[in-house]
This record gives C-alpha cells, sequence and structure tokens, in this order.
C-alpha cells in the first residue's frame, strides 16, 4: 500500500503507451499565456528568418499559404500536464521555409508578437517535426491558441510550440528564451520529463 | 538543481465556498517561494499509479508551512479527493516552487491591479497576504468577479481591508442586498477606475478561467495599458 494519499483510486490506467510521465489527457483545449493575446492581422503578418550572418527570408501571408501545406494529427502535450490526443492540424512545414537558407547554426530563437521568445535546436524543426500552423480542426487557428499562425512543434512541450510567431533567428549558441530564463527546460522533452531547470 | 518531491503532510482544511478549500500542509525541508508560485501536488494510488495536478500558493512563504487553495472540480481525478477525501495526518508528495514569472515582490513600490476571476484569486490573495505581512504602502487594488456572493474567497480577510488595499467585488449572476452594480460579466466600466490609479510601469496580475482572463486582458490593453505590465495564469 502506498505511504501517500490514502484511498486516492485515480482514473483508468490504459493511456500509458500514450501520456508521457507525470501527464493526464484533456479533451479540452486549455489556453496558456504570460499575458494579453496579440491580435495580429493576416493583412501585415510577415514570417522572418533570420540566418547567423544576418541575413534574412521573409514570407507575406499570401507567400506563406502559397507553400505546399500539410495536414498533421498529433498528440500535445503541455508542461501544466494536460496532454490532449490527435489534435489535427494544418500549416506549412518548417522544412519548406529553410530550403533556400543557408545556414551552419545550431540553435534557433523564435520571435512572436508580445514579445515571447523560446528556443530550441534547429534540427528539431527540420525533417518533417515542426510546422507553422495557421489552421486547427478545419477552422482559422484562434487568436487565444496562437493564431493567425504558431509554431507546432509536437516532440517538445507545447510551450516551445510559440504561439503568434513572427520569426526565427539562427544561432551559434543555445539563448534562452521567456519561461527558460526563468525555470523551465532548455530543450523539453515530454518523455524525459524536461520541465524545469535540473531535470 | 532539480527540483524534488516532497513529502506534505495535511494539517488542516477550511471551507472557502461551498465547494472550494484551503489546505494547509507541512513540507519538511520547503525551500520557501514568492506570492504568486505554484506547486505541483503528486497523489499516488495502492497500485503505484499516480496523478499530478497544479495548485496555487495562497499564503507567503511561512517556514515549511503551506496552503494551498482547492476548488473542487465535479468528476475531477484529483480536486475532488484533495477538497474532501484526503484525511487530516495524512501525506501526499509537493514540488516547487514552481512558476517565476506570475510573481510580485515585497520591494516592488508601485500601485498594484489584481484581476480576479473565481477561484483565480488563490495566488493574488497570497501577494495581498505579502503585501500585508510587508507593511508595503504600494497600493493595492483587488477586483474580484464571482458569480454570487457565497462564491467570495477569503470574506473575512477581503473585509478587513487596511489602508492601502482596496478590493472591488463584481457578481455575474446574484449579488448581495445593497450592491449598487447591476449582475454581469466585467466591463470596460469596472476597470476604468483602478486603471486610472496606475503607474506606467504598475503591474497588472490577471488569474482565472481563460474566457475571463482574455475578456480583462483585452479591456485593460484597451484602456491604454501596455501590455508587457499585463500578466496573467488561466485555469482551464
Amino acid at each position: 500500500m502506498s505511504s501517500f494519499s490514502p484511498g486516492f483510486r485515480g482514473r483508468a490506467r490504459s493511456l500509458a503507451d500514450r501520456l508521457p510521465p507525470g501527464q493526464y489527457p484533456t479533451e479540452q483545449f486549455p489556453v496558456l499565456s504570460a499575458g494579453p493575446t496579440p491580435r495580429v492581422s493576416t493583412d501585415t503578418w510577415t514570417f522572418t528568418i533570420t540566418t547567423e550572418t544576418g541575413e534574412t527570408h521573409s514570407w507575406t501571408w499570401a507567400e506563406m499559404m502559397a507553400l505546399p501545406q500539410q495536414e498533421t494529427v498529433t498528440d500535445i502535450h503541455c508542461v501544466t500536464r494536460w496532454s490532449k490526443f490527435d489534435t489535427p492540424w494544418r500549416g506549412v512545414p518548417l522544412d519548406a521555409f529553410f530550403e533556400d537558407v543557408e545556414t551552419a547554426a545550431d540553435f534557433v530563437t523564435v520571435d512572436s508578437h508580445g514579445g515571447y521568445t523560446t528556443n530550441l535546436p534547429l534540427e528539431d524543426l527540420l525533417d518533417g517535426q515542426a510546422w507553422i500552423a495557421h489552421t486547427y480542426d478545419g477552422y482559422p487557428l484562434s487568436p487565444e491558441h496562437g493564431g493567425p499562425a504558431r509554431l507546432l512543434v509536437p516532440h517538445l512541450y507545447f510551450w516551445k510550440s510559440a504561439k503568434w510567431v513572427r520569426g526565427l533567428r539562427l544561432t551559434h549558441e543555445d539563448e534562452p528564451g521567456f519561461w527558460e530564463s526563468v525555470g523551465y527546460h532548455t530543450y523539453g522533452d515530454p518523455w524525459r520529463e524536461q520541465r524545469n531547470w535540473g531535470d | 538543481m532539480r527540483i524534488a518531491w516532497r513529502r506534505a503532510r495535511l494539517d488542516g482544511r477550511h471551507p472557502q465556498t461551498p465547494t472550494a478549500r484551503s489546505l494547509q500542509f507541512t513540507v519538511p525541508g520547503w525551500p520557501g517561494h514568492l506570492p504568486g508560485q505554484h506547486v505541483d501536488v503528486r497523489l499516488t494510488a495502492d497500485d503505484g499509479y499516480q496523478a499530478v495536478r497544479s495548485y496555487s500558493l495562497a499564503a507567503p512563504a511561512d517556514g515549511d508551512r503551506i496552503e494551498l487553495g482547492v476548488q473542487s472540480v465535479p468528476g475531477g481525478e484529483v480536486s475532488p479527493y484533495l477538497a474532501d477525501e484526503l484525511p487530516e495526518g495524512a501525506e501526499v508528495e509537493v514540488r516547487g516552487p514552481l512558476g517565476n514569472w506570475f510573481v510580485w515582490r515585497s520591494e516592488q513600490t508601485e500601485p498594484v491591479l489584481l484581476v480576479a476571476g473565481g477561484s483565480g484569486v488563490v495566488p493574488l490573495m497570497a501577494m495581498i497576504r505579502a503585501h500585508r505581512a510587508a507593511r508595503s504602502v504600494a497600493p493595492f487594488h483587488l477586483l474580484y468577479s464571482v458569480r454570487t456572493p457565497a462564491e467570495i474567497w477569503y470574506g473575512d480577510e477581503l473585509t478587513d481591508r487596511g489602508p492601502s488595499l482596496d478590493v472591488h467585488l463584481l457578481f455575474t449572476r446574484e449579488r448581495p442586498p445593497g450592491d449598487s452594480r447591476a449582475v454581469g460579466r466585467l466591463a470596460q466600466a469596472d476597470l476604468e477606475k483602478q486603471a486610472a490609479r496606475l503607474e506606467r510601469t504598475s503591474p497588472v496580475f490577471v488569474c482565472g478561467p481563460t474566457a475571463f482572463v482574455e475578456t480583462a486582458a483585452d479591456l485593460l490593453t484597451g484602456l491604454g495599458l501596455d501590455p508587457a505590465t499585463i500578466r496573467t495564469e488561466r485555469f482551464g
């Protein structure tokens, strides 16, 4: 018998193989943001990749929508411990944006409207692992979930999937972003439970 | 350094509303925390199954004692157990403190606006209590939205305000006798007076259900507040 929480039974255990450690499944789509929701118009939206040499590559909304689009259905895992299964997205794989980008950088800082930033290794954005997502469940992505477009990197905790994304900066060093500067793990693999510094 | 799981013994619980409780725990080795931070609570069933949820700390650091606010969610896996079943003297595990963004530090001197919806008042109460304990003269303005008078958390403490805490209650479904505001959701008129008393760099803390926080943050930026001064925490 457990020495903690006597009488606690909990729910069905059937999801064990799909649920990273310490997570619980939800049917809802909770919203986590550090501040107010920015309102970003697709009329003025741009997405810019800036390389370590300062070279820039930019796309307007129309140019982004003209790139090859992909549907993906994936599980997402928030560091606040909810996981949501089979979330349906539509967007552009990052590989399409990086086709003509020359870089020797290993890391990326993601910049968002509203000042949010997050950091991750460049290799985690490539090879079909990440998207600029603009559609959720068949509808334009709503502002509170990061619309008009957010980064989608579902194999990492969801704070890495920056809402209201406006650009990527390529860097040689891994530079801590917003949450990474105040205690969140620099990489954030949910299967290794990398929530906080030292995990 | 890795944040450790620690044993936490339930010392007592007090009803705040018909469905909400304050829980006091003793956590040997607790490292202390800042007002606004939260903890993860881990429960373990007899077969080893574990469930973890986050709860806000309702009081400032006090040695190895912490207070959590728990709103019992019908059908919830963890909150009904914590609210009503965990026996006094029994243990759970906690990990924290967590969240280094939604915090107020008692050295801060600017006026502060706190906007709470329902159980979102819990981390803001930690700030109010820290403000009182530090005898801070930073003016605190709390705007607290609840559905009915029975759903006010910390009622006694919020009535006994002291000179630098100003409290406005806002009722969305049912108001107490004598309350002059018509029942209804948070609107711009509810925020104008408090927003006008802030300084340009004043911190604003908004906590509550997602729809409430979205509305409040939109209204505040609409009133001209710098979005960078508004910190939000959403439940669900």
